[in-house]
């Protein structure tokens, strides 16, 4: 999937490195017609490269963002309040909207993410069918719904 | 300083008051008794000249000679005291005088039989003039007193002197004898002071001598040496326990840090149980449902069939870990007290109850019950968890009846929530309050055991007790016990 698209292009970036929940995500996304300008990363780090535009990452630009970032919170390398920090904090990405899924809903981590001016947090239930749900509506709503300043 | 003139005024008091009281009385027997002796010896001295006077008188009265007599009466102007004198005939007229030219009146008009008697200022005497048992007439001296008041002035002049005297004397002495008794005192006290302002029991008094005052200069010292010694050995408790208190604070801060480690650890671990658990579930909810979705065709009914069972269970344990974690963030969350009024608060968590099971809508009576102090929300939370059991255990009855009631006993509230539903064995009464404890099979009613465990958890938190009654199908009663609200 990565080299069958243009970086630029990319509309919703997936930042989860549990392969199975990946799939189930894109499948949920599919389903909506709303997988077709994703791309996945598997760690906290290629997310920073890949919005960055920096490591493997220097062929696409800053200011193309994607309309959405989907992002795990548990990531190795970096994690997932790092990377929502690191977006957040830079002018020429911080008005990216970045939607937190994660399993837990930790009061702690809701803080953290809520104060470094996450759009969204959500918790992924573990019945399959509520998981569908959220994910295809959450898409819905960042990339068709939602208009953000370009 | 006060005490200081006290007792040194006191013992000149003393000292002062003791001599001149002895003096005073001393001087005074003194001055009777020459005021008596003096007056015996003058009246026995001029007794004595009247009975002369009339042994010399018996001639001239005998042959009536004034001349003679008168004579014999000028004798008395040798004694400078005599004021008058006369000797009386047998009849009793005044016969001669003395002085020769005084007035008849001057004398008293009859002669007395032998006497003496005591003037303001004079002292008389009759003195008969008695010649072979006849009387011949009688002799009258009259003496002036001014020599015994010459006298009694020179003796309250001496008196006076001696005492003036004596006071001086006996201040001069008083003086110095007080402050040997009152110095050391003094000194004593001084030293008491010392100890007791600057808790110095180091220091000693001085002794004087054997006397009283040494004995107590000894006795005092003696107990300053206790005291030394018993406050030594207690500076030395203290700083044992000192070091105790030190050695437990270090003991303290040493186990809060363990816990915190440990309250770390298991944060940690209830984050890794609800983060890393519950992916695997949703992967095998999610593709055993991708399965029925894309492949069902291929499957046979019992297939199927598995492949639902498989998707029950892991939304089970998805729910048990879901309640799991929210009976540890329990242990965590802080507990916040205020008033609350407990009618209020059962109502409005009747409310919640009704919404989320709406098939079971059993008769629910509210008593008015005492106010407590407690954590709003988690004591809701006990209302909740307690009326959806009564509930879920009442559902099958064909009038199913939950009651709320409460009382106030020994400072205490205590809560109950009664239903007539399916009840339970008393023997299994201890494993009621257990995580994931249950009494009823999954089929008979829903649940996953962790709701009394929570109930449990917040009363205990608040430092009360929970308990039940029950019998199987007459229903059951769950008591709980809050601090009063009155404090609030």
């Amino acid at each position: 999937m990565e080299h069958l698209q243009n970086m630029n292009e990319v509309e919703v970036l997936l930042v989860e490195d549990n392969p199975s929940d990946a799939e189930l995500t894109m499948r949920a996304l599919k389903k909506r017609n709303l997988a077709n300008k994703l791309f996945h990363v598997k760690d906290g780090a290629a997310a920073i490269d890949f919005v960055f535009a920096q490591g493997a990452y220097t062929n696409r630009r800053v200011e193309n963002g994607p309309k959405v970032v989907l992002l795990d919170l548990k990531l190795p390398k970096v994690d997932g309040i790092e990377v929502l920090r690191q977006i957040k904090s830079d002018e020429r990405t911080k008005t990216i909207p970045v939607v937190v899924m994660t399993s837990s809903r930790e009061d702690r981590d809701l803080e953290t993410c809520y104060g470094l001016g996450v759009n969204g947090y959500v918790v992924k239930p573990v019945e399959f069918e509520d998981f569908a749900r959220a994910v295809s509506e959450l898409g819905f709503y960042w990339l068709l719904l939602n208009e953000t300043p370009r | 300083m006060r005490g200081e003139r006290t007792i040194t005024r006191k013992l000149m008091t003393a000292i002062m008051g003791t001599s001149i009281a002895v003096l005073v009385l001393t001087c005074a027997v003194f001055v009777t008794y020459e005021y008596v002796t003096f007056r015996k010896t003058v009246v026995g001295a001029l007794m004595v000249r009247a009975e002369i006077i009339a042994a010399n008188s018996t001639a001239a009265l005998a042959f009536q000679d004034e001349a003679d007599a008168r004579e014999i009466l000028s004798a008395l102007g040798k004694d400078q005291h005599m004021a008058a004198a006369c000797v009386y005939d047998k009849d009793g007229r005044v016969f001669a005088t003395y002085p020769a030219d005084a007035p008849t009146s001057l004398f008293p008009t009859a002669p007395e039989q032998q006497s003496y008697r005591f003037g303001d200022a004079e002292v008389i005497v009759f003195q008969p003039v008695v010649h072979d048992g006849r009387r011949l007439g009688t002799v009258y001296l009259k003496s002036d007193l001014s020599a015994m008041s010459e006298r009694f002035r020179l003796y309250t002049m001496l008196v006076l002197g001696v005492v003036a005297g004596s006071i001086v004397l006996a201040f001069a002495l008083s003086t110095w004898l007080q402050k040997r008794i009152s110095k050391p005192l003094l000194a004593l006290a001084e030293i008491a002071r010392c100890v007791s302002e600057h808790q110095d029991y180091t220091l000693r008094a001085q002794k004087h001598g054997e006397s009283e005052i040494g004995l107590l200069a000894d006795s005092f010292n003696d107990m300053l040496g206790q005291i030394q010694q018993r406050d030594a050995s207690l500076r030395k408790k203290e700083g044992e326990i000192g070091k105790l208190n030190a050695e437990l604070e270090q003991r303290v801060i040493q186990r809060t840090a363990q816990l915190e480690a440990a309250n770390k650890d298991l944060e940690a671990f209830s984050y890794s149980v609800s983060h890393d658990l519950r992916a695997p579930l949703r992967a095998i909810d999610g593709f055993s449902r991708i399965l029925l979705e894309d492949c069902s065709d291929m499957l046979d009914e019992n297939g199927n069939r598995i492949l639902e069972v498989v998707r029950q269970n892991a939304q089970k344990m998805g729910q048990l870990i879901d309640d799991l974690l929210a009976f540890s963030r329990l242990g965590r969350k802080a507990v916040e007290l205020s008033r609350i009024d407990m009618t209020d608060l059962a109502r409005s968590a009747l409310e919640d109850v009704n919404a989320s099971d709406t098939a079971s809508r059993p008769q629910v009576k509210i008593a008015s019950i005492p106010p407590a102090h407690g954590d709003r929300v988690l004591i809701r939370q006990v209302f909740i968890n307690l009326l959806s059991n009564a509930t879920k255990y009442s559902r099958l009855k064909e009038r199913p009846l939950v009651e709320i009631g409460g009382t106030t006993e020994n400072g205490n509230n205590i809560y109950y929530v009664k239903d007539n539903g399916a009840g339970f064995d008393m023997k299994y009464a201890n494993k009621l309050f257990g995580v994931f404890q249950r009494l009823h099979g999954p089929e008979e009613f829903e649940g996953t055991g962790v709701g009394l465990a929570i109930v449990q958890r917040i009363i205990h938190r608040h430092g009360g007790k929970v308990w039940a009654e029950a019998e199987v199908n007459q229903g059951a009663t769950f008591y709980f016990t809050l601090p009063k609200g009155e404090r609030w």
